[in-house]
C-alpha cells in the first residue's frame, strides 16, 4: 500500500512520506543525488505511469474508434476510459473531456473556436500574471477578429487587484480568462470570486490550470468555470497530452477546431458534417498511451492525497522563503497569502542564469529566466528570476540543502 | 564534467565577468538580444588608420556567460583586420553551431572557456550574443553609407 500525504501534519511527518514515494521515481535511482525543484516546468513520472504507457504499446496498441477488430476494440475501450477517468478528476461529463497536447493547445483551441464568434470592439478581460500561453493566443485574436484585452493588475504582494478588475466590466466584455496558480508567484487566486463577478455579467470564464491540478483537487461543477485548461506532463503524467474542459452549452455553440478524421460523422464532396462532444475536437488521432498514462497519473496522484500533497508542497515553499529570506540580497516575488508550492527569487545583481547554474553544479535544478511571463516581469522590474517549484517527491532535506547552497551563492556570483 | 580543464574555464569566465577591461557605456548602437533570457549587448568597433581594429567594446545587461563572451570577443578582435575579425567570429559561432569541433577555440585567446558552453544547448545562445552583435557592426562598418541614415 502507497503511503499518503497527511492533511494539517508536521512537514517532518509528510516528508517522510515523500521521501518514500520518491522511490516510485526511476529518475531518483538513475540520479540519486538529483534534487529535483523544477516540478512548475514538468514534473518526473511514477514507475506506475511509465508502466501504463508501456503496457497500452505492449499489448493494446491500435488506433482508436474506427478499428472493428478486438485490439481496436480494447485500444478505443482505454482511451474512453482514460476520458472517463479525467472526467472523474476534475467533477466533469466525459463528453466535456476534450483531449489535446496540453494547456497551450487548449486554449488555442478556445481561442480559434470560441474566439472566432467574437465581433470588433467585443472585450476579453486577462491578468498581468498569465502565462504567454494565455496572453498570446488572445493577442492574436486582437488581430484576427478586432477585439480588445484589458488586463487585471497584480499588487506588489503578487495578488490579482480585485477591486480593478470589477471596473474592467463592459457591455462588451465577452471573456474572462485567467491563472488559477500563478506559475511564477505561486500566487493562489481567488477564482471563486473571480467567477462570480464575471457570471453576475453573464461573461464565461476560462481557468488556466495548469499549476492547480498537480496539487488541489478540481471540482468543474463546484468551480463554475466554463473552460479549463491543464496539461499532463505537470501532473506526473507523460508529454504531449493535455486536457481542455468546457461546459457542453460552450463547446456545443463553438465552431470545429482542426479538420480530419474523427471530428466529423460524414463527409461528401461538398462539404462535411460535425461529430458529437467531445470529438468534435479531436482530430486526427488521438494521443491514446499517452492518455492511458495520464489516467494512471490521475489515479497515482489521487492514491497519495492531492489536497494534502498541495498543503505539503506550500509548507516546503514556505520553509524555503524562511530559509532564504535571511540570505543578503535574496528577493522573494510576491508575499501573497495563499500560496502554492512555487517561489521565485533574485539574488542581488547576480543573473538568474547564473544562479541555477551555480545551483545545477550541486545537482539542484531550478528554473531561471522569465517564466514565460514576460509582463509579470516587467511589473517587477526585474528581467528574469530563479525558481524552485516543489512536488510529491521533495523532502524538506531537498529544501534545506537548497537553502545552504544559495546562502554561498552570493560570495562566488 | 569529465574535462580537466573546467575549472580553469570558469576561472577565464568568470574573471572577465567580474573584471571586465572592455565594458564601457555606448550610445546609439543597436543592442543584440535574447528573448528568451533578456540578456541585451551592444559592442562598438573602430577602425585605425592602418584599416585595422583600433578599438573595441561592449555595453550591455546578461548573465557572465553572455558578460564575460563580450569581454573577451573584443580582446579577440582588437589588431585584426575586419576580414580577420569576421573569420575569428565566424569560426566561434560555428563552434557554437556544432558544426565545427570545439578543438577550434584551441587556436583563440580566452574564448577556450567556452568549450564547456559549447555542449550546453540553452547557454550557446548566452554566449554567442556579442558575437552575433559584432558581426552586424562589422556589417555596417563595410557598408558606412547605410550606418549613417539612422
Amino acid at each position: 500500500m502507497r503511503a499518503q500525504f497527511v492533511a494539517h501534519a508536521p512537514v517532518e511527518e509528510n516528508s517522510s512520506i515523500a521521501g518514500a514515494l520518491k522511490r516510485e521515481f526511476p529518475i531518483f535511482g538513475e540520479r540519486p543525488e538529483l534534487i529535483y525543484l523544477d516540478n512548475a516546468a514538468t514534473a518526473q513520472k511514477p514507475l506506475s505511469v511509465l508502466d501504463a504507457e508501456r503496457d497500452f504499446y505492449l499489448r493494446s496498441c491500435a488506433n482508436v474508434h474506427r478499428a472493428i477488430h478486438a485490439i481496436g476494440e480494447e485500444a478505443t475501450a482505454r482511451y474512453e476510459e482514460a476520458r472517463r477517468r479525467m472526467a472523474d478528476f476534475i467533477g466533469a461529463r466525459p463528453r466535456e473531456i476534450v483531449f489535446t497536447r496540453g494547456t497551450t493547445e487548449s486554449i488555442n483551441l478556445v481561442a480559434r473556436t470560441f474566439g472566432e464568434t467574437l465581433q470588433p470592439d467585443d472585450e476579453i478581460i486577462l491578468s498581468v500574471m498569465e502565462h504567454h500561453a494565455n496572453m498570446v493566443p488572445w493577442q492574436q485574436l486582437t488581430e484576427r477578429r478586432g477585439v480588445s484585452l484589458k488586463f487585471i493588475p497584480v499588487t506588489e504582494e503578487g495578488e490579482l487587484d480585485l477591486a480593478e478588475y470589477e471596473k474592467l466590466f463592459s457591455p462588451k466584455t465577452r471573456l474572462v480568462a485567467v491563472t488559477m496558480v500563478s506559475n511564477v508567484l505561486g500566487t493562489i487566486n481567488p477564482v471563486d470570486k473571480i467567477i462570480a463577478a464575471a457570471h453576475g455579467a453573464k461573461v464565461p470564464v476560462l481557468l488556466d490550470v495548469a499549476q492547480a491540478a498537480p496539487s488541489m483537487p478540481l471540482d468543474a461543477r463546484a468551480l463554475g468555470a466554463d473552460f479549463a485548461a491543464f496539461s499532463g506532463h505537470k501532473m506526473y503524467a507523460p508529454f504531449g497530452i493535455g486536457v481542455l474542459y468546457g461546459t457542453e452549452r460552450m463547446l456545443d455553440a463553438m465552431p470545429p477546431f482542426m479538420g480530419g478524421g474523427d471530428m466529423i460523422s460524414e463527409v461528401r464532396l461538398e462539404g462535411f458534417s460535425v461529430n458529437e462532444l467531445p470529438y468534435k475536437f479531436e482530430a486526427g488521432t488521438p494521443p491514446v498511451a499517452q492518455a492511458v498514462g495520464l489516467e494512471a497519473a490521475a489515479d497515482w496522484l489521487s492514491s497519495v492525497g492531492i489536497a494534502a500533497l498541495g498543503e505539503y508542497e506550500s509548507a516546503l515553499a514556505r520553509r524555503f522563503m524562511d530559509g532564504i529570506e535571511g540570505i543578503p540580497g535574496i528577493r522573494i516575488l510576491g508575499s501573497a497569502a495563499r500560496r502554492a508550492g512555487i517561489v521565485a527569487f533574485t539574488l542581488g545583481g547576480a543573473h538568474a542564469h547564473d544562479v541555477a547554474a551555480y545551483l545545477d553544479r550541486f545537482n539542484i535544478a531550478v528554473r531561471a529566466g522569465h517564466h514565460c511571463a514576460h509582463p509579470l516581469a516587467r511589473r517587477f522590474g526585474i528581467v528574469s528570476s530563479a525558481r524552485a517549484s516543489f512536488g510529491a517527491y521533495n523532502t524538506r532535506e531537498d529544501v534545506d540543502r537548497a537553502v545552504a547552497v544559495l546562502a554561498g551563492a552570493g560570495e562566488v556570483l | 564534467m569529465s574535462d580537466p580543464f573546467a575549472a580553469v574555464y570558469e576561472e577565464i569566465i568568470h574573471e572577465h565577468y567580474k573584471k571586465p577591461k572592455y565594458r564601457r557605456i555606448l550610445e546609439g548602437l543597436p543592442f543584440a538580444e535574447n528573448p528568451s533570457c533578456g540578456d541585451r549587448v551592444r559592442v562598438s568597433i573602430t577602425l585605425g588608420a592602418d584599416g585595422r581594429i583600433a578599438g573595441a567594446a561592449f555595453d550591455g545587461s546578461g548573465c557572465s556567460i553572455s558578460m564575460s563572451s563580450a569581454d573577451i570577443l573584443a580582446e579577440d578582435i582588437i589588431g585584426k583586420t575586419p576580414e580577420e575579425a569576421r573569420r575569428l567570429i565566424e569560426t566561434f559561432l560555428a563552434v557554437l553551431r556544432g558544426e565545427l569541433d570545439v578543438d577550434e577555440l584551441d587556436a583563440f585567446g580566452d574564448a577556450v572557456a567556452f568549450k564547456g558552453v559549447a555542449r550546453l544547448p540553452v547557454r550557446v545562445k548566452c554566449a554567442a550574443l556579442a558575437w552575433r552583435a559584432a558581426l552586424s557592426q562589422l556589417d555596417s562598418i563595410d557598408r558606412p553609407q547605410e550606418n549613417s541614415k539612422s
